[in-house]
């Protein structure tokens, strides 16, 4: 929390300016702590703050009552300058029972705010979250601004003259809180108080205990003497346009469906539900009135498969999936590749071998999308970089994928997918068409016979007169497709499906860089690291120092200028949520050798392990 | 555009040397199937066919027609998304015993359950092909094959019960060289609105040769086959003095004439029963104790999963209207900054 100045605002109580805040909200699963976070998220875009969200799930749907297992976590960063993630350590921790404490404390930076419901640090609850006393009363806290409300309490007593049960009314105890943060941090309730009655329209009596929790949680911070400021952060300066809200998985949804208008293509969406990719496919099945068909297959072979007929039809398949499912889906992949055909593969990447970490990020199947399928077997693969990216990475792969007749992966991961930032939406004509063409000439027809500037093969309708041909995975005649066991067309369709690959980087932008393109150090980053790259890049030069900062959009092929600005400066540095992909890439390809920061823990990477990273390095020569 | 011409077996022959082994029983399914089309009125160019893996993977290459051989066990999955998107296409899916019982097992029972208007030619040869000689899921016990030299250990699927038992809508059988009969089954696959499944008894002269031998026999097949005929009792025998009769819900052999049996005391097909209890009953009518039933199981009529996908796409637009892509960006909570 960067303070900037002090003002006295309200009669009695001083409102201090400050430039960001990161808060978490944390507490069981059943305390509606999503709620709450994305409560908060809207109310700060409509003061005008930047901001950026991270929820944090747990992976059991419902653990056991106030276990560690069961905390849930929404954090938040919000400010008067521009933002690039949900913030490396909460300002504020806002936690509803012991264990959402001790999940979260050590995350704390000193002199942190810390807001406790003291009601439910019963010794059930200490003990069930390994608490040996109680941290409330011993001592445990030292250093941080601790303040004790009893939430549940006070909002059971304001709702004391409600019909309802104790257990109702303990659920409204989320509101309470958030009313306290709206007044601890000057925002208005309108917003949320509007949400409530359009969530609750059916029930006007819970609609109405919520409000007057939220009103309750407000007036408590006003009359209490316990919080001695309350604090104002300014609207940020933001470009002029329509904002809303967008999670990387909302994102990729909005642009597969554009790209079905700026295509004409209907989408045909083949998935096999997988965290953190199923809200692609809840998001999707909710458009049928553009043209979205949805097929929830009976596994992700299935899925692949369907999406790759669909495609062989004249429409663009899509499937999306996680690591598990995308090892299924490996050897369709290859089908694909031979095929032909347009397709988009998104794999939102959770932390894995198997299993692993199913609700965190990770992003280790980078190597795994390049090389782990059987044969030759090249495939483009882009990868946003923000959860807003992730709606023109959707529309740049259906434009590739058409244009090149060829399966593309996107790789996002478990923090864009579910991390949310301010989108500002664009105007549908000011986005340039997706040219397509469909063969009906019989007239010199091959089937892999291919356009000279990009290697396409021709797309061809089934129903299509004079146009019926046979293909398959076997291989086929570089010029007719039928099927040839010619050791040197082999060969040649091997060389030519590379090739063909390759010529992407023609139609790929160039890299995008903050700060020169030479230097000391250039900080690469490609994925969900992009925020924190960016936000560090900017500390360090603020500091003086000669650093700039780069993601890669497309990890295959290369965008084209990815060697010049590497030979630019002195060292790269590569953070990466996995042991190295991508330095080990750049080492095949480029002979680099950059420095790798590699953190595999189930979460992001924070700002100030990049910056310190960073200095550590610039130090050393 | 070229008058209206009847279409013959050449207008669906294509032009690629056929590779199966001589005397397999493939040729004479590819001839009954290239002498049926025609006679569906559907031009070449609006039919596909997909194929899983296995010597039967072949098949679309010799059909001139839109073809797609796909990889082992999916072409269920590949001919699902595209008859979703493309519904007015005749879409075809030919299959061996391994790669739709084993690899493909899972796409073949729900392509069946969700009732893709499909049709599933299966070939049985009960033996893995392509992959020379080894026991396939409806390789009976005790087989001898290269990866069991001791003998199989595995239980056989019988396709057809799997089919019922995955809710098909329509379901035959029939036998390679059986030419006319195979013919018409493959007629009414291709005459039903649904997923057609038809297992279709097929030789593998050189790893599973004779496996079909009685069936086909002159001598033993009138003893072995009992020919299904919709509304007919259910005789066989070379002097048809055979019969299957009902006792509660299990079946058996009589004799007409002896013990006071007549042909009113036969089970009378209904291959429209909607009953899964006859369906299925039939189904386990099996050698050694009984003849093999061929022909027409069942075929009843469901909603198709592609005209069911349409129909809620058209029903939600014509509710809330086409969808505008601006409104759509534009959805959710919006704040303007100016
Ligand atoms: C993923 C995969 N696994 C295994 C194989 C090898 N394979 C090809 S065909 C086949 C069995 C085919 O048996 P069946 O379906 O009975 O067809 P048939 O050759 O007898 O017509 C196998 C195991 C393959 N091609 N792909
Ligand atoms: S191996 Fe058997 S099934 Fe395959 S082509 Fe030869 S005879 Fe036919």
């Amino acid at each position: 929390m960067v303070e900037t100045n002090v003002t006295t605002g309200a009669p009695e109580r001083p409102v201090h300016d400050v430039e960001s805040v990161v808060i978490r909200f944390a507490g069981d699963s059943g305390d509606g702590m999503q709620v709450t976070g994305t409560q908060f998220t809207t109310t700060s875009f409509m003061v005008g703050n930047d901001l950026s969200t991270l929820p944090d799930f747990p992976a059991e749907i419902r653990a056991p009552q106030g276990t560690l297992a069961g905390v849930s976590g929404f954090q938040l960063q919000f400010s008067s300058q521009p933002v690039h993630t949900p913030g490396d350590r909460p300002d504020v921790l806002v936690c509803m029972n012991p264990a959402a404490l001790k999940v979260n404390m050590k995350d704390l930076p000193p002199g942190a705010i810390i807001i406790a419901n003291s009601d439910e640090f019963s010794d059930g609850n200490l003990r069930k979250a390994g608490f040996a006393g109680n941290p409330l009363e011993d001592g445990a806290l030292e250093g941080f601004q601790l303040f004790r409300v009893d939430v549940t309490r006070l909002t059971r007593q304001a709702l004391f003259e409600t019909e309802l049960s104790n257990r109702e009314k303990d659920r409204c105890k989320n509101f309470y809180a958030l009313g306290l943060l709206y007044w601890l941090y000057n925002r208005p309730l309108d917003a949320t108080v509007a949400w409530i009655g359009e969530k609750f329209g059916k029930k006007p009596e819970i609609a109405e205990a919520n409000v007057t929790a939220l009103h309750a949680g407000y007036h408590y911070g006003e009359t209490t003497e316990a919080f001695a400021a309350t604090y104002r952060v300014a609207p940020a300066t933001i470009a002029s346009g329509t904002y809303r809200n967008v999670t990387g998985n909302t994102a990729t949804a909005l642009g597969l469906v554009t790209a079905s208008q700026l295509s004409g293509l209907s989408i045909f969406y083949g998935s096999y539900p997988i965290t953190p990719a199923s809200d692609i496919l809840h998001d999707l099945s909710r458009y049928k009135n553009y043209g979205v068909v949805t097929f929830q297959a009976e596994d992700e072979i299935a899925g692949i498969c369907s999406a790759i007929g669909a495609s062989y039809g004249g429409s663009l398949g899509v499937t999306a999936t996680s690591g598990p499912g995308l090892a299924l889906k490996s050897e369709a992949m290859g089908m694909a590749v031979s095929m032909e055909l347009p397709l988009i593969v998104i794999d939102v990447m959770r932390a894995g071998p198997s299993t692993g970490l199913p609700t965190k990020p990770e992003q280790a199947d980078l190597l795994m999308v390049l090389f782990g399928r059987h044969g030759e077997c090249p495939m483009p693969v882009l990868a946003p970089g923000t959860p807003s990216e992730c709606f023109d990475i959707a529309i740049l792969a259906a434009r590739l994928a058409v244009r090149y007749m060829t399966p593309m992966v996107i790789l996002s991961d478990a923090f864009l997918a579910n991390s949310s930032e301010p989108w500002r939406v664009p105007a549908a004509a000011d986005l340039p068409p997706i040219e397509v063409e469909f063969r009906t000439d019989p007239e010199g027809f091959g089937a892999y016979r291919r356009d000279p500037e990009t290697l396409a093969r021709p797309w061809v309708k089934p129903g299509t007169p004079e146009l019926m041909h046979r293909v398959g995975g076997l291989e086929k005649d570089a010029v007719t497709g039928n099927v040839s066991y010619d050791p040197a067309n082999h060969e040649i369709m091997v060389h030519t499906r590379a090739e063909k690959i390759a010529r992407i980087a023609d139609a790929l932008p160039p890299l995008v860089v903050d700060g020169e393109r030479e230097g000391d150090l250039l900080i690469l980053g490609w994925g969900s690291t992009t925020g924190a790259i960016s936000k560090a890049v900017a500390t360090l030069r603020e500091e003086g120092l000669r650093v700039s900062g780069t993601h890669l959009i497309s990890l295959a092929p290369f965008q084209k200028d990815l060697g010049a600005l590497l030979a630019g400066f002195r060292r790269v540095l590569i953070p990466e949520l996995n042991t190295g992909h991508l330095r080990f890439l750049l080492r095949a390809t480029y002979g680099l050798e950059a420095t790798g920061l590699n953190k595999i823990q189930g979460r992001p990477l924070r700002v100030d392990e990049i910056a310190d990273a960073a200095r550590a390095l610039l130090v050393e020569n | 555009m070229v008058a209206e011409q009847k279409l013959t077996k050449k207008d669906f022959t294509s032009d690629q040397e056929v590779r199966w082994c001589p005397g397999c029983g493939d040729y004479a399914i590819l001839t009954a199937v290239q002498k049926t089309m025609p006679e569906l009125g559907i031009p070449p160019h609006n039919v596909v066919f997909f194929s899983g893996i296995g010597c039967s993977g072949r098949f679309p290459y010799y059909m001139n027609t839109y073809g797609f051989h796909g990889i082992h066990g999916r072409a269920p999955a590949f001919a699902t998304g595209l008859k979703m998107m493309r519904p007015e296409l005749s879409v075809w899916i030919v299959t061996g015993d391994g790669d739709s019982m084993s690899i493909g097992g899972n796409h073949f029972i729900h392509v069946l359950r969700r009732n893709v208007d499909v049709k599933i030619l299966m070939f049985n040869n009960r033996i893995y092909g392509l992959t020379k000689g080894q026991y396939s899921p409806t390789s009976e016990q005790g087989k001898k094959t290269r990866s069991t030299p001791y003998g199989s250990l595995d239980n056989p699927f019988n396709p057809v019960s799997v089919a019922l038992g995955a809710g098909a809508t329509f379901v035959a059988r029939a036998i390679d060289v059986e030419v006319t009969h195979l013919t018409e089954m493959v007629k009414a696959a291709a005459a039903h609105k649904g997923a057609a499944f038809v297992e279709i008894y097929q030789t593998c002269v050189v790893f599973n040769d004779g496996a079909f031998e009685n069936m086909t026999d002159r001598k033993s097949k009138h003893d072995t086959v009992l020919f299904l005929e919709h509304g007919k009792p259910m005789v066989f025998g070379k002097s048809r003095d055979k019969g299957i009769r009902l006792r509660g819900l299990t079946p058996e052999v009589v004799t007409i004439g002896e013990n006071g049996v007549t042909e009113a005391d036969l089970l009378v097909h209904d291959a429209y029963s909607n009953d899964p209890v006859y369906s299925f009953l039939l189904s386990q009518i099996l050698p050694p104790v009984f003849p093999t039933p061929v022909g027409i199981l069942r075929s009843v009529q469901l909603p198709t999963y592609d005209a069911l996908n349409r129909d809620q796409l058209e029903k939600t637009t014509a509710k809330v209207g086409r969808g505008d892509i601006d409104t759509l960006l534009r959805s959710g909570e919006l704040w303007t900054v100016s």
